[in-house]
């Protein structure tokens, strides 16, 4: 906002009323909110750094041996020292693929629900502040999306998509795909919220003196309503890159994902199911632990949002 | 003996930052047909009050201290048993938003019914009866059709007369009427008031009416208390009260009534306003507002007076009934404007 | 009430008219039905001939317009694999989709409502904090990976119950065959079933939860408790129906969204249904398969939100007979 720029003696105000806000004193109470923050943002690094820490390249051929295939972690017997936590079905390290892993299973996460949030806050917006008949059919639109499941139609998508182009050419265009298809599914989230707030905030009277001072509709807003939806845009938001991550973890899992050279988190455990029934769990279960604790720290996150900010969310 | 006598009730709402008290040492009593006015501002207490007769404040509040003595019982101490069966059956209460009240996916009959059969063992045809009687007076036009609707086929004013029969099914000693008209139409306001007025006088009930307007206090009442920020500090005969108030908030309520007012005028407002209950002020709660302010009203809190058929909790008061010479308060509200 | 059905049965007829237009774009755009039909051996021209003939470049609406026709009279092509009428091959697989998702209901239903009631009642004790905790965590876990770790657990190292497949079947009417009345059935379908569960039964314990404890707050329970009601009367009448309300209108969005969950478990599973046979339609790029699940699938979930619809316009005496709320 160009009125930092301009004053940056309020600066440490705006720092000062951040760390007194009740966001801060009530994280600072509730010890379930900081143990998920540690772990969601330990996630964050081990995503972001990834190619630094990771003790292989799982995505160099040559660094891969079959013959490593299937050794156990390091607690259990036959295991090898070189592998932590041990090594899938095609001789790659497991801590390594999993960083990896970890790294694109948020990477779509984080990605889908951007779009999904420009999407939604897009034609939440349009519809609220426009109202009538453009605001009843978007929300008649958005009533018939959610009423088909997103896992409905990003399955059906993908999997069209995947017959058209070929499972070679799709393998390379898979991350694009689940981003978009994720993102655009999930749209009506957003859209009602914020629509709900347009409606709530656009009869209040600075909404109105801003139009009798002759501001644009564009500038209304983006400077005066929008700021006033971020909070239950944040509860949302954090609940839907769970879910996004979810989604992807289903969709790689059945083959419409990230191929196995590229494994997500989801693709991982996929690839590990048909090993099980052999004894070699931990193929399946350690990437599977580490997806679960992922989505769980951000529910839990989301949840402590919405009890402390308490914003108004559109209800089903 | 009274049928409702309240003995230094206290409630305290249990809250993270520590306990609020809403209602402290409120002692007041109701005989049997009397009708009780209870005014204030919003947030004064009334309606903590209201509820905590029949025992039925939400949580966390809990009554922490005092008795509520009901014909010879002590209702703060009852079971939850023994309470539910005061409730709706002795003792009826008139909620404030009749939209609200009713539940909207069960019929009046249903409402009704139910209310008859949870106190009495009675068949189902025979409960009918009696709510059709009771919709009757309080007349609803064709009620024996009425019965089977739900609640959103009825206009607010209808609504509130339903809830009043229902008040009525169970022929109680007492009614507790929390702002039984301020969620609707002026016009209708007058005709549930006078509908109330003339149901408790003909059945000889007991009414305790919660409301803020003192207007209505005058119309319906024989005795008025008056509440500020948790407590009692003015309570006598309704005549003695309005037309000579002691407490120099009982007077500016009456001063702020628009017949009070020369047309054309402002309407005499009290200035500032009521403090919330975690910053009462030490002393008398009202002295930051009050013109007749002294020095010990910062700082003691001022015990009930008598004066006249009224009990007035005011130092100035006080002083003035100890030794009139002494105290020349700025006299007359006239000139208060 | 006849003026709001006929909206809803409008509002699906527009839905299922779009649903065709974006499955016959499927078909006319994936795979090449003449390859299916003749092999690549034939000349360019002969394949002209018989594009013209077959009506393959006619205008897209009067291909269109075809397509709906045959749809109509329960014609969606055959199947490149099977060589039957795509339709027949999915609806042999129907009833077993559909006992999943039947058996998950029961379980969600028969959970839920006690669970989600008794939190929302006792929301400080320590069985509803422990349902809150595992609901989340519930929430947290693909469906995938808790029939994966069913599996590892029951079937793999306790080995009590099977891992795949549908088990001893009976007859019930033509095709539709069951495993409801045998023990082998019932036990196959217990895994299957609970993983289907798993991600919507904490979803609908916290719904429950949070309607239930709105309505509690409501003016109209204080009455009701006001009016010296008995307590259960409180609850399973009077605040339970006002909670069931918005319960049903999700609840029915839900039943579709399993229909989706069951591609899942049916993979895992190895179970019959009609998801396991889309996927290995999608391998094979059997297109008229691919169209007529997606028809099939777009109708079950426009009729189960029409059924909600109305029951809920059943239930709630709010809506009036226009169909608006009042």
């Amino acid at each position: 906002m160009s009125s930092d720029v301009l004053a940056p003696a309020a600066a440490p105000s705006r720092w000062q009323r951040f760390k007194d806000s009740q966001l801060v004193h009530s994280f600072s109470r509730d010890k379930l909110a900081m143990v998920s923050f540690t772990i969601f943002v330990l996630y964050l690094l081990a995503a972001l750094l990834a190619p630094l820490i990771a003790p292989y390249n799982p995505y160099d051929p040559s660094a891969i041996d079959i013959m490593d295939s299937e050794i156990p972690p390091a607690w259990q017997e036959e295991a090898d020292e070189r592998f932590a936590l041990g090594t899938d079905a095609q001789g790659r390290d497991m801590l390594s693929t999993m960083l990896y892993g970890t790294r694109i299973s948020l990477m779509i996460g984080i990605c889908a629900v951007m779009l999904q949030m420009f999407l939604g806050v897009m034609i939440g917006l349009t519809a609220g502040y426009f109202g009538g008949r453009i605001d009843s059919f978007l929300m008649r639109l958005a009533d018939i999306q959610l009423s088909f499941s997103t896992m409905m139609v990003a399955i059906v998508v993908l999997a069209v998509f995947q017959a058209a182009f070929g499972a070679e050419l799709y393998a390379d265009l898979a991350i694009f795909m689940l981003i978009l298809v994720i993102g655009i599914a999930e749209w009506p989230q957003y859209a009602r919220t914020v629509r709900a707030s347009v409606l709530a905030e656009k009869h209040k009277e600075y909404v109105d003196a801003a139009r009798v001072m002759g501001f644009k509709s564009s500038r209304i807003m983006w400077r005066h309503i929008l700021p006033n939806t971020l909070s239950p845009i944040l509860v949302i938001s954090t609940v839907q890159v769970a879910n996004a991550i979810i989604s992807e973890a289903s969709l790689s899992f059945l083959g419409l994902g990230m191929p196995v050279s590229q494994p997500s988190l989801g693709s991982l455990i996929s690839s590990g199911f048909e090993y099980i029934f052999s004894g070699s769990w931990w193929i399946t279960v350690i990437p599977g632990i580490v997806l679960v604790v992922l989505v769980l720290v951000m529910n839990l996150l989301g949840d402590w949002l919405r009890d402390v900010l308490n914003p108004k969310l559109y209800k089903g | 003996m009274a049928l409702l006598e309240v003995n230094n009730l206290e409630v305290s709402f249990g809250l993270r930052q520590g306990a609020v008290k809403a209602l402290r040492n409120v002692s007041f009593t109701v005989e049997r047909g009397e009708r009780v006015g209870i005014v204030g501002e919003s947030g004064a207490g009334k309606s903590v009050a209201a509820f905590s007769i029949l025992n039925l404040i939400s949580r966390p509040g809990e009554i922490t201290d005092g008795e509520i003595l009901f014909e010879g019982q002590n209702l703060a101490t009852l079971s939850d048993k023994q309470m539910r069966s005061i409730r709706g059956n002795r003792i009826a209460m008139i909620f404030q938003d009749p939209m609200m009240t009713l539940n909207p996916v069960l019929t009046l009959g249903q409402q009704m019914v139910e209310c008859l059969q949870a106190h009495r063992k009675i068949s189902t045809a025979d409960a009918r009866a009696i709510a059709i009687e009771k919709l009757r007076q309080v007349q609803i036009p064709s009620p024996e059709t009425r019965i089977d609707q739900y609640p959103h086929e009825l206009s607010g004013g209808m609504r509130q007369r339903i809830i009043i029969a229902i008040a009525l099914l169970l022929d109680p000693v007492l009614i507790i009427a929390d702002e039984p008209t301020t969620a609707l139409d002026v016009t209708i306001q007058a005709e549930i008031m006078e509908l109330l007025l003339n149901l408790c006088d003909s059945n000889n009930v007991g009414l305790i009416l919660i409301t803020h307007d003192l207007g209505v206090v005058s119309q319906i009442t024989q005795k008025a208390i008056v509440m500020y920020a948790g407590r009692i500090i003015e309570q006598g005969p309704t005549k003695e009260i309005i037309n000579d108030a002691q407490h120099p908030y009982t007077q500016g309520l009456i001063n702020a009534l628009p017949q009070q007012t020369v047309p054309g005028q402002r309407l005499n407002q009290i200035p500032g306003s009521m403090p919330s209950l975690q910053a009462i002020p030490s002393g008398c709660a009202f002295n930051p507002r009050c013109d007749f302010v002294m020095d010990e009203c910062k700082t003691r809190l001022p015990e009930f007076t008598r004066s006249g058929g009224c009990s007035v909790a005011c130092h100035m008061v006080r002083a003035m009934k100890q030794n009139p010479e002494t105290v020349q308060p700025v006299d007359s509200s006239e000139e208060v404007k | 009430m006849i003026a709001f059905v006929i909206r809803r049965l409008i509002q699906a007829m527009i839905v299922m008219f779009v649903i065709s237009l974006l499955s016959f774009s499927i078909q006319d755009n994936l795979g090449d039905p003449l390859r299916e039909l003749v092999g690549q051996s034939v000349s360019e021209q002969e394949r002209q001939e018989l594009r013209d003939e077959l009506g393959l470049n006619d205008p897209f609406l009067t291909q269109y317009l075809r397509f709906a026709g045959k749809a109509l009279q329960g014609d969606l092509g055959t199947s490149y694999f099977f060589k039957e009428p795509a339709l027949d091959v999915i609806l042999k697989k129907l009833p077993a989709t559909l006992e999943l998702v039947f058996g998950a209901t029961l379980i969600i239903v028969c959970l839920s409502v006690p669970l989600g009631v008794y939190s929302a009642i006792n929301p400080r004790s320590l069985l509803s904090k422990t349902v809150m905790g595992l609901s989340i965590v519930g929430i947290s876990i693909p469906v995938f990976l808790t029939a994966i770790m069913l599996i590892y657990l029951f079937a793999v190292e306790l080995a009590w119950l099977p891992s795949y497949g549908r088990g001893e079947t009976v007859p019930v009417y033509g095709s539709w065959e069951t495993g409801f009345f045998t023990v082998d059935g019932l036990l196959h379908l217990l895994l299957p079933c609970v993983s289907l569960a798993s991600i919507m039964l904490p979803l609908f314990i916290r719904l429950i939860r949070a309607e239930m404890m709105e309505v509690l707050e409501s003016e109209y329970i204080k009455f009701a408790k006001a009016k010296g009601l008995p307590l259960k009367r409180i609850y399973f009448l009077h605040a339970l129906k006002n909670t069931m309300l918005p319960v049903i209108t999700v609840g029915g969005v839900q039943i579709g969204t399993m229909v989706a969950y069951t591609i899942l478990t049916e993979t895992v599973f190895q179970w019959p249904g009609m998801g396991f046979l889309f996927l290995e339609a999608v391998n094979r790029v059997d297109t008229p398969l691919i169209v007529a699940y997606l028809i099939v699938v777009g109708a079950i979930f426009v009729i189960t939100n029409t059924l909600v619809d109305l029951i809920y316009g059943l239930v709630n005496p709010t809506v009036k007979l226009a169909g608006g709320k009042s």
